[in-house]
């Protein structure tokens, strides 16, 4: 068929009262859904996402999974933590940065703004597709540290890690939607990966950092991905610092992030809808 | 029910009260006017940069007004318990390509409160067949029919659509105008725009008439063709033609030879085999008495005037009587 097809119209009529309001849940619901659906389908975040950490882990550590790292951690444990931060802040940074922006590319956002979406439905269904992508990609990457690497750890190491990595996140995903908003959509994905890559180098996701050069060694402490970095870290008792610190660092970064975006955010509305 | 709802609910679909946009230096709506009641088929009509989409962003919420007052049924129109009562179609916004047209439609059927089924709305917009087809992989006509799609599929008591029909052909264009009318003899209110007279004429019950920013004409679609010059004829004099060869004649924008613009007739005489040019309504009847007054012409052209000519003829006449 290649035409609208005329035929009566057979809905209710034109209500004579106010209408009803629309459930929230559902709504909730089928935005979360349809979130994820674009992420999965977008091979940019799904592909680099899922199989970019695994790719790391297979290639860099599980050769050396079993050799200890210090004390009676291995360079397994370790360097799965490190890898596990990596896996889900580039998810938030990806998800949020290239999605986000390529919406804005194809004004996907004009119509969002047209319908009747809270503004917190949107953003909620965002922020746990994302939490839901991330924890995918943290449970791929376990299962193959167990089946393939053989790293083992107790069931209450395993679970404060997985909470340590999701809770977090959360700064990523402010630095991914201030990305979104600040560079145009195009260049997104480059200054992501750029920008992301290169704090997770200089934070010793990748390489030790006591093999880095001094000045990198100096300027690390005050990344995110460091501190993040740090808070997995506690989980297996391989931090340098308290998990306290780690979280102060966090919220005081997922705070000037959002604000980052927020004011991004502001200033398009401001271009294209005032 | 409470007399406010109530009131609300009887009142305008939408109220425009002194409304101007400013960007920067220019005015794109200089004291806008306007109500649109329920039931009403309106047509908003303008040349491209009239103004149009700016009003209908401004009554979509999508753009503030920079004075004055926008209602949409009684409320402001970034509020959602308006918004849950309207679909609208966009001109150049996008969709998720990585999503299916069903699970595009699903997913705008759940921001209304009581929705169409979806199978429905994609039946209406004759994208049954491609129900299964990724957003990002439609033709043209086919995701302007996604849109429309999306717009209906909330069930909403007013339509917004801004120049739907650009992207669609001929048969898609008729049958589009059928599910139109039927919606709105089902009682909803339906506004668009459109830069084709012909589309206002043959579709809507009113039409306001945008030119620079402002409402030149707002009456039916009968009313506004009579009072615009509906046809421009052009031809060479073979002799020397006097202005007084036009005395008492339906026409306007008469130009003798040159070239002026359309609306200024510069000069009172042409030279033999001068470009004359004027618009009508009546083009025969002219040409009848022109031909009676043995004015003796050849490379002789009517056709259809279009849209800017119209509306300049429209604008002239409105700042004439000011």
């Amino acid at each position: 068929m290649s035409t609208i097809t005329a035929r009566a119209w057979t809905s209710k009529p034109a209500s004579s009262s106010v209408a009803p309001t629309t459930p929230l849940l559902p709504m909730l619901w089928m935005q979360t859904k349809a979130q994820a659906r674009v992420f999965w389908r977008t091979p940019a975040v799904s592909l680099t996402g899922l199989l970019m950490p695994l790719m790391l882990l297979v290639f860099f550590v599980l050769p050396h999974a079993r050799e200890p790292w210090q004390g009676s951690i291995s360079v397994g444990a370790y360097m799965l933590a490190a890898i596990g931060a990596y896996a889900v802040s580039s998810v938030m940074v990806f998800n949020f940065g290239v999605t986000v922006a390529m919406e804005r590319g194809q004004k996907v956002d004009l119509l969002m703004r047209a319908m009747p979406l809270p503004g917190w439905v949107f953003l909620a269904a965002r922020v746990i597709g994302a939490l839901v992508f991330g924890a995918v990609a943290m449970a791929l990457l376990f299962a193959v540290a167990i089946g393939l690497g053989g790293i083992t750890l107790d069931l209450a190491t395993w679970i404060s890690l997985t909470w340590r990595l999701l809770v977090g996140a959360l700064p990523f995903i402010g630095f991914g939607f201030a990305i979104a908003y600040l560079a145009s959509p195009s260049a997104a994905p480059a200054v992501a990966n750029l920008l992301f890559i290169g704090l997770a180098f200089a934070s010793g996701m990748f390489v030790r950092l006591d093999q880095m050069p001094g000045f990198l060694r100096a300027i690390a402490p005050l990344l995110p991905t460091y501190h993040y970095a740090q808070l997995a870290w506690g989980a297996i008792g391989a931090a340098n610092e308290s998990g306290a610190a780690s979280v102060g660092w966090l919220a005081g970064y997922t705070v000037v992030l959002f604000a980052l975006a927020g004011w991004a955010y502001r200033r398009e509305t401001l271009r294209r809808f005032a | 029910m409470n007399p406010a709802t109530d009131n609300r609910a009887n009142g305008a679909v939408v109220e425009f009260l002194g409304v101007r946009k400013v960007y920067g230096r220019t005015e794109a709506l200089r004291g806008v006017d306007l109500a649109i009641e329920r039931g009403e088929l309106v047509a908003i009509l303008g040349p491209n940069g009239a103004g149009k989409t700016i009003a209908i962003s401004c009554m979509l919420g999508l753009r503030r007004a920079t004075a004055g007052t926008v209602r949409l049924f009684g409320l402001p129109p970034t509020d959602d318990a308006a918004r849950s009562r309207r679909g609208v179609m966009l001109q150049e916004s996008g969709v998720p390509g990585q999503l299916t047209v069903r699970e595009l439609v699903e997913l705008f059927r759940a921001y209304y409160p009581t929705p169409l089924a979806a199978t429905d709305a994609i039946g209406l917009a004759g994208l049954g067949a491609q129900a299964g087809i990724t957003a990002a992989k439609l033709s043209g006509g086919q995701r302007q029919r996604l849109y429309f799609a999306l717009a209906v599929c909330g069930d909403p008591d007013a339509l917004f659509l801004d120049e739907p029909t650009v992207a669609m052909d001929v048969a898609s264009r008729r049958a589009f105008h059928e599910t139109i009318r039927s919606f709105s003899r089902a009682g909803k209110t339906i506004v668009l725009t459109t830069h084709d007279l012909d589309e206002a004429d043959q579709l809507a019950d009113r039409v306001v008439v945008i030119d620079r920013g402002r409402v030149v004409a707002d009456d039916t679609p009968a009313a506004i063709k009579a009072r615009v010059a509906g046809r421009r004829v052009s031809f060479r004099s073979v002799d020397r033609l006097d202005v007084a060869a036009f005395a008492d004649l339906p026409v306007r924008g008469l130009a003798l030879g040159g070239d002026p613009p359309v609306g200024a007739a510069s000069e009172t005489r042409s030279d033999p085999g001068a470009l004359v040019r004027f618009l009508s309504t009546e083009p025969e009847s002219v040409l009848g008495t022109l031909f009676a007054r043995g004015v003796r012409v050849c490379d002789l052209e009517v056709v259809g005037a279009d849209l800017e000519e119209a509306f300049l003829s429209l604008t002239s006449e409105r700042e004439g009587r000011q």
